[in-house]
């Protein structure tokens, strides 16, 4: 059997781009980076849809909108992220995520 | 025929691990440009995975949208508010280290088992197929309030950026 032809193969990878996504959240150390890692895991929602799509669901067409979807999304996101962080750094002239703390109690 | 199938299945763990490589390079990489181009050879991954999921068209869309358009905006973002010193991300700390990898396993270790232990089973009726008409179909007639949706998130976007972006601009004016 071929692993091209199987659901779990495709669900594997998504998941380590989900995990790797997480990972890279936590441990960078700019906004650019935690962007960066969130189009990871939004990558990887769009590849689990993908793959419910080709191998389970009743219309094949209904998970490739929703993919889309994810795609329209994740530009909104990049656009919106790049410019608050352009205002951040105006503002605050630092790119340290930890050095923007006005709002800590 | 066998022959072709066995290059097929190579091209697919090629892809695969292009995917991983690539996101990899994207979150241990310390200056950030390294990263974007990580990120971008990860999509370029995810795009044949696509491929190999039976939709030419999103493969496609997945290169124009993710690799031209995200990676774009974001190396924009990299150019122009960050100063040269800056680019080089400060030296990661242990505790976020630690903290990542075991929320990283945490994750990980929930969905497999998740995985693993599911029977799949497949829809009793299947309609359609991959082609074009049949999710420009789709898509404007069963599901155009998706379609609709996206292009007033993708404007209400594009507005709310700019206005983000120029507000500090016209003190310096003045």
């Amino acid at each position: 059997m071929m692993l091209s032809d199987n659901l779990n193969t495709y669900l594997l990878v998504a998941v380590f781009l989900l995990i790797v996504g997480i990972f890279g959240m936590i441990q960078h150390r700019s906004f650019i980076g935690m962007l960066l890692s969130t189009e990871l895991i939004l990558s990887g929602a769009g590849l689990n849809f993908m793959a419910f799509n080709r191998f389970l669901s009743p219309n094949l067409a209904v998970g490739q909108i929703f993919t889309m979807f994810i795609m329209g999304i994740a530009a909104a996101e990049a656009a919106i992220g790049v410019s608050i962080i352009l205002a951040v750094y105006r503002k605050y002239k630092t790119v340290d995520p930890d050095e923007v703390h006005d709002l800590r109690g | 025929m066998i022959f072709y199938r066995y290059i097929a299945e190579f091209m697919f763990f090629f892809f695969i691990f292009l995917t991983f490589a690539g996101a990899l390079l994207a979150v241990r990489t310390r200056l950030l440009m390294h990263a974007l181009l990580g990120l971008a050879v990860s999509f370029l991954g995810v795009a044949g995975l696509y491929f190999y999921l039976g939709s030419l068209f999103l493969s496609m869309m997945q290169i124009l949208i993710y690799v031209g358009a995200i990676c774009i905006v974001i190396a924009f973002g990299i150019m122009v508010g960050y100063t040269p010193e800056q680019l080089k991300e400060k030296k990661i700390a242990g505790k976020n280290l630690l903290l990542g990898v075991s929320a990283a396993v945490v994750v990980f270790s929930l969905l497999f088992v998740a995985i693993w232990r599911t029977v799949w089973v497949p829809a009793v009726t299947r309609v359609g197929d991959f082609s074009l008409a049949w999710l420009g179909q789709n898509l404007l007639y069963n599901y155009c309030l998706a379609f609709e949706l996206i292009s007033v998130v993708l404007l209400a976007a594009i507005v709310g950026a700019i206005i983000l972006a120029g507000e500090g601009r016209e003190e310096k004016v003045r």
